[in-house]
């Protein structure tokens, strides 16, 4: 067993139906030990199923699900107790407290570090006397995050943990997760907080309708897609709609606006010096771009070839 | 006042059916009562004797009334109904107040109402007003059937207005209760025992202390005396009241911040006591409060049936039908009389029973359980620690009607005696209610989405008990049922093979079923 590129998640072929849905189909994820790995997707994309079978709640169809190198399913609690999940939507008892319920999760898990315990619950102002059905949205979230970032474990399942929390509690719990990851943790997150993606992610899948259409470093991602490029030109440029990988071409006289393929900037650029480059504005697209490109309804079908090797 | 008339609209639009489901409850309450008795009793002296017996069942007073001219049909309606009819507007005039007080406070919508452009107490002032009419809805329609019947004009008309003005008090009651309180469940849950005690006053001092009746509104409505002797000077009491009631909810509304109450929600422990963070110990939490609620509530239910004591047979009448019912298991008529009320008791302990069994399945369908099997914790750990709490909660609920049967009668009689033999008579029924859990888990496991069906295995049961022998049903459709098989003690003795046999079945639903739960998605 090697320790650098060990995966701590690993799904292939993925298939899961509900009834005639398919909710799964065929998809792939790696999450290698020690990243914080990013998993973004449209609502309904297959997001909570993917994370519902790894936890061993759903049974799969077809497929291959290891954690831990194990099987989810059968092996189901004892790999939970290297992992803490919090889930998107936390729903607490109503007669609980928020303490009771951290020390409740904490410990069926195995242990809580009680230092961190005590420091998050001051960091994240929660006041653990509160009973369940008091707690905001914002709040029974906090309850869940303490719980599990209290956990002594290896792994976190973090399933959009910070939805109802404000920006200054945002950037408590992404402190935590760098804290986690520093210390040799893995982390599985999905967002659809974009800076908080951009800020923590090391590596990030996108799925769609239950397949994933991209993995890979930010960068590699940000390399697929296209550059958007204003030109002033000393004379009319020659060639460029016939390069591939140019779309949207506008030449008007001297100035050419147009997006181009990031893998094919050089070849377009080669063409505008030709032409005598007086002014240029290249724009990368923004990760806003980046997935709502993703997110949106005109994307071809998942082709391996465009995905990125992330090693 | 901006906003209330507005407010009073949408609250009257939502609450449409609400108000019409609960008036035709309410006046199908009395009315039947009406028509029951008249078609009973076929001659005057026969309706006299019946009567003079039951005016002297101090149970009967205690749980219905002042018995007055229970020779007439007016006075059997008023008897009958009146103090269950003041517990259904107590009940509706609570709901009513509730969701469009606390309940919208606690989801956050009152305060989008609010910062709109009405005054402060617009959407109070709606759901006082709301409730009002709608308990002068229930009052009209009772008075209007009744006139119809036809019964006294007058009378009939004070019936109404009595218990209109019940529910004016209730929801007076229930408006304090709003403001006190910082929950919807703990005003309900005042509401709820201000509703109890002044039952509860009125029926100690109808059998006791008549001053105490007249510290109960529901004493007041019946001291109205319809039928028997009108007077009208108690419904100005029951109209002060509500009055009062309604102005102090408005004085402490101005003392109160929103969201919160007048006394503050009691903050619970920062830490959980190592016995909660177990499977059985969280499992035993989770239902504690229903288990004590259910025993507690059958043993008095028990008290109720064992203070007939033994003279049953003036209770039960000459009725030949009521008479086969009781004596189908051989023996004397008490032991007959109390083989029935033990299986009635039974019967009402499996509701617990079910309910239990399918308290996974609604921890699982609001969404609580992943959470906790994310952790170390198995399936089946988690749902054999439920199956445990059911089984202990079965047991002690059965033992709380069992105990409560023999007090009752042990205090009417002076016969302790049959504490004991009660007790274990009535624990024995815990191998039927089982097979009824063993369904719930089985259905749970295996067919979730059909949970709930196990409920309607307890509605054949009762169909059973009570009917089975009548009808003279075939036995193989009586045999569906698991109480059909349990020796009917104490009438005939106990019968060990049924009982090991209920378990064995009970044991097996419930292995297929954690089986099932297993290998199955979560929901």
């Amino acid at each position: 067993m090697t320790f650098v590129n060990e995966a701590i998640v690993d799904i292939s072929g993925l298939t899961k139906t509900f009834g005639t849905t398919r909710a799964l189909d065929r998809l792939d994820l790696t999450v290698t030990r020690g990243e914080v790995h990013g998993f973004l997707g449209p609502n309904g994309a297959g997001k909570s199923t993917t994370i519902r079978v790894l936890l061993g709640m759903l049974r799969k169809d077809s497929g291959e699900v290891r954690l831990f190198g194990g099987d989810p399913w059968r092996d189901a609690a004892h790999l939970h107790r290297r992992l803490a999940y919090v889930p998107g939507d936390v729903n607490l008892w109503p007669n609980l407290t928020g303490g009771q319920v951290i020390d409740l999760l904490g410990r069926l898990r195995g242990g809580l570090d009680e230092e961190r315990r005590h420091g998050l619950v001051e960091r994240f102002e929660l006041d653990p006397t509160k009973k369940g059905r008091s707690y905001s949205k914002g709040n029974r979230q906090k309850v869940a995050l303490v719980a599990a970032l209290a956990s002594d474990v290896d792994l976190l399942v973090l399933d959009e943990p910070t939805s109802g929390l404000d920006p200054i509690m945002e950037s408590v719990f992404t402190e935590y997760v760098e804290q986690f990851r520093a210390g040799g943790g893995t982390v599985l997150l999905s967002s659809h907080i974009l800076a908080e993606v951009e800020r923590l992610c090391d590596r990030v899948s996108i799925i769609r309708s239950g397949r994933r259409v991209e993995t890979g470093t930010l960068a590699d991602l940000r390399h697929l897609t296209r550059t958007s490029v204003v030109a002033e030109l000393a004379r009319p440029v020659t060639g460029l709609a016939e390069l591939p990988g140019v779309h949207d071409l506008d030449v008007q006289g001297e100035r050419a606006i147009f997006e181009v393929d990031t893998v094919r900037i050089d070849e377009a650029v080669g063409l505008l010096h030709r032409a005598g480059i007086r002014s240029l504005t290249a724009t990368p697209p923004t990760l806003e771009e980046l997935f709502l490109r993703h997110y949106g309804d005109e994307i071809p079908a998942a082709d391996p070839e465009r995905e990125a090797d992330g090693s | 006042m901006t906003g209330t008339g507005r407010f009073l609209v949408a609250f009257l639009r939502r609450d449409r059916w609400h108000y019409l489901w609960w008036a035709l409850g309410a006046t199908l309450l009395y009315y039947s009562q009406a028509v029951s008795v008249k078609g009973l009793y076929t001659t005057q002296a026969e309706f006299d004797r019946a009567a003079a017996s039951m005016q002297d069942n101090t149970a009967f007073i205690a749980m219905a009334g002042p018995a007055r001219a229970l020779n007439t049909i007016g006075g059997q309606v008023m008897w009958q109904a009146s103090a269950f009819g003041a517990v259904v507007v107590g009940l509706m005039s609570m709901f009513l107040v509730g969701r469009h007080t606390r309940v919208e406070e606690e989801s956050g919508r009152d305060e989008l109402l609010r910062a709109s452009a009405v005054s402060r107490h617009a959407s109070l002032t709606a759901a006082l007003v709301g409730s009002l009419l709608a308990n002068v809805l229930v009052g009209a329609l009772v008075a209007v059937s009744l006139v119809s019947f036809p019964l006294d004009r007058a009378d009939s008309v004070a019936v109404g207005v009595g218990l209109a003005l019940c529910g004016w008090v209730f929801t007076g009651a229930a408006l304090v209760a709003a403001q006190l309180t910082s929950s919807t469940r703990g005003m309900y849950a005042v509401s709820g025992a201000v509703i109890a005690v002044v039952y509860a006053l009125r029926a100690i001092g109808d059998v006791g202390d008549p001053v105490l009746s007249w510290l109960s509104p529901i004493g007041w409505y019946q001291a109205m005396h319809p039928y028997s002797g009108l007077r009208w000077g108690p419904a100005l009491l029951l109209l002060g009241l509500a009055a009062a009631a309604s102005g102090a909810a408005y004085a402490l509304f101005g003392r109160r911040d929103f969201g919160g109450g007048v006394w503050a929600a009691r903050p619970g422990p920062d830490r959980a006591e190592p016995s909660l963070t177990t499977a059985l110990g969280f499992a035993w939490w989770l239902q504690r409060a229903s288990i004590i609620g259910w025993t507690g509530g059958i043993a008095l239910l028990g008290l109720a049936y064992g203070s007939i004591g033994d003279d049953v047979g003036t209770l039960i009448g000459d009725s030949s039908g009521s008479q086969d019912v009781f004596v189908q298991g051989g023996g004397s008529l008490v032991d007959g009389f109390y083989a029935v009320a033990i299986a009635v008791i039974a019967l009402v302990g499996a509701g617990f029973t079910v309910s239990s069994a399918l308290r996974p399945h609604s921890e699982e369908e609001s969404g609580r359980v992943e959470v906790l099997l994310a952790t170390g914790l198995t399936r089946r750990r988690w749902l054999l620690a439920q199956v445990v709490v059911t089984i202990a909660g079965t047991l002690l609920v059965l033992a709380g009607g069992g105990l409560g049967l023999g007090v009752g009668f042990g205090l009417v009689t002076g016969d302790g005696g049959r504490i004991g033999p009660f007790l274990l008579d009535t624990v024995g029924y815990v191998a039927p209610s089982l097979v009824l859990a063993g369904l719930a888990r089985l259905l749970y496991g295996v067919l979730p989405r059909w949970a709930y069906l196990a409920w309607a295995g307890l509605g054949l049961g009762v169909l059973m008990v009570f009917f089975g022998p009548l009808l003279r049903l075939p036995g193989w459709l009586q045999g569906l049922s698991p109480y059909h098989h349990l020796a009917l003690v104490p009438a005939e003795p106990f019968r060990w093979l049924p009982f090991v046999a209920l378990l064995l079945v009970a044991g097996a639903l419930t292995a297929v079923g954690l089986v099932g739960f297993g290998r199955r998605d979560l929901r």
